[in-house]
């Protein structure tokens, strides 16, 4: 079924369409709130709760917001800041470093239970520069503007969507391999 | 290939230039505002190339993303329960929205809460008019009561200058003008002093004054000792005199108003003779 079938029937509650489209993001909706939370059963439950709200909100998704990943990007990004600026968050992570996300994927590696092939991990992120993590991290999965990236690595602004544009291509080059 | 009608050609984009700017990538991690996410759409729709490069910028997303996945990530049978929950209490979210109870509350209190304040304010205001009201009663009244301890003085002055060992009481009877007046002269000879009672004199008319004259009856010669004045306003209409005449008697005329040099006869209201003391 085409993408765009599916959202219109999900947009009319229909559960089948939105089970497709659950098995279709979910994985990548919950990695991106673990880059956030840090912790996997956290993260587990709040995309539950991500999905729930896509759900309600059903109606409110149409084209001037982008693509469908995106909103669902967007929705899930900005439950998992909502967690982290939580006071029970607070209390419980207070000695949470702010790494990367290259922490989880080192973590991924070791785990056996991890659904994702190790050496899937290893090819994506091979040759891909630190910065570019960092970069890629901040634009999708934390939601930072270009201006706030800018600051935050310390790149001229007018940079940013070009150097974006490079680190996506190096992406999608180690896909292919 | 997409080759432009010859005309259209200046409006065509560079597809190549629009993908290889960036602006696809930003499209995709949702950086650009609502207006600029239409234009892609729309490029999108149009050109195939630019759907695709969408999509491949996505998919390198996704499976970046999913290789920060949680080890478990819950099937959808979980999440399918939610779903009912999620539209039954949209249902009772719906109601609670019909009736904002909490809200009405809110305005009910402020609304009672100004009413009272503006009845404490009228009520407030009335009771100080009514001190003020109150105020100007109880001024009055030490008026009053100040007037009558002067008043009071007065008439124990007069009272004890009338009941003087020295005084010479003199009846005055009403004469032809005005047959039914009569007045009283007091007179203490040895101050010098004549209190005229003119209770029983009519109010004079508009311009003109009651004037008291001794007299001495052989030959009969008239002296003025003064003019009632301010008759209308004096309360008890005793008019305290000087008299160092050594009168016989005692008459009072109408004058114009000042007095004249002698007495007009025709207006004559009271007389009476010294009878000795």
């Amino acid at each position: 079924m085409q993408l765009e079938t599916l959202i219109t029937r999900f947009q009319q509650r229909d559960t089948v369409a939105f089970e497709k489209l659950y098995g279709m993001y979910a994985e990548n909706i919950c990695g991106v709130i673990n880059t956030i939370v840090k912790d996997d059963t956290l993260a587990s439950e709040l995309c539950q709760d991500v999905f729930v709200k896509v759900w309600k909100n059903a109606e409110s998704y149409n084209a001037s917001k982008g693509r469908f990943f995106t909103w669902l990007l967007n929705i899930a990004r900005n439950t998992a800041i909502d967690e982290v600026r939580s006071k029970t968050y607070k209390d419980q992570k207070k000695n949470l470093s702010a790494d990367y996300f290259v922490g989880i994927l080192d973590r991924s590696e070791i785990s056996e239970e991890s659904s994702v092939d190790t050496n899937e991990i290893g090819r994506l992120i091979k040759k891909l520069k630190q910065k570019c993590i960092e970069l890629i991290e901040l634009l999708y999965f934390k939601g930072y503007t270009q201006k706030e990236v800018s600051e935050e690595l310390e790149i001229p602004l007018g940079t940013v969507k070009t150097r974006n544009r490079s680190c996506i291509s190096q992406l999608r080059e180690n896909m292919k391999k | 290939m997409y080759f432009p009608v010859t005309g259209e050609y200046e409006k065509v984009m560079d597809v190549q230039e629009y993908i290889a700017s960036g602006i696809l990538e930003l499209y995709v991690a949702g950086q650009l505002s609502e207006r600029e996410n239409r234009e892609v759409a729309t490029h999108a729709k149009a050109h195939p190339e630019i759907l695709a490069e969408i999509e491949a910028i996505e998919a390198s997303i996704l499976s970046l993303s999913k290789t920060a996945a949680p080890k478990t990530v819950a099937s959808f049978d979980h999440v399918l329960p939610r779903l009912e929950e999620v539209q039954e209490t949209k249902v009772v979210k719906l109601e609670e929205k019909k009736t904002p109870w909490p809200s009405y509350l809110g305005w009910a209190a402020s609304l009672l809460l100004a009413a009272g304040l503006f009845y404490v304010y009228d009520q407030n205001t009335e009771l100080q008019s009514r001190i003020e009201v109150v105020e100007e009663q109880r001024s009055d009244l030490e008026k009053q009561i100040f007037e009558a301890k002067q008043s009071l003085e007065k008439s124990e002055t007069l009272l004890t200058s009338l009941r003087d060992k020295n005084i010479t009481v003199v009846p005055l009877g009403g004469q032809q003008v005005s047959p039914d007046s009569y007045a009283k002269a007091y007179w203490n000879k040895a101050e010098n002093k004549v209190f005229i009672d003119a209770q029983g004199l009519p109010t004079p008319p508009e311009g003109m004054v009651y004037q008291v004259w001794s007299l001495t009856l052989n030959p009969l010669t008239p002296t003025s000792v003064g003019l009632l004045s301010e008759f209308e306003t004096d309360e008890n209409r005793v008019f305290a005199l000087s008299n160092a005449n050594a009168s016989e008697a005692f008459g009072i005329t109408l004058e114009p108003a000042g007095g004249s040099e002698s007495p007009n006869l025709e207006q004559l209201y009271a007389l009476g003779t010294v009878t000795g003391p």
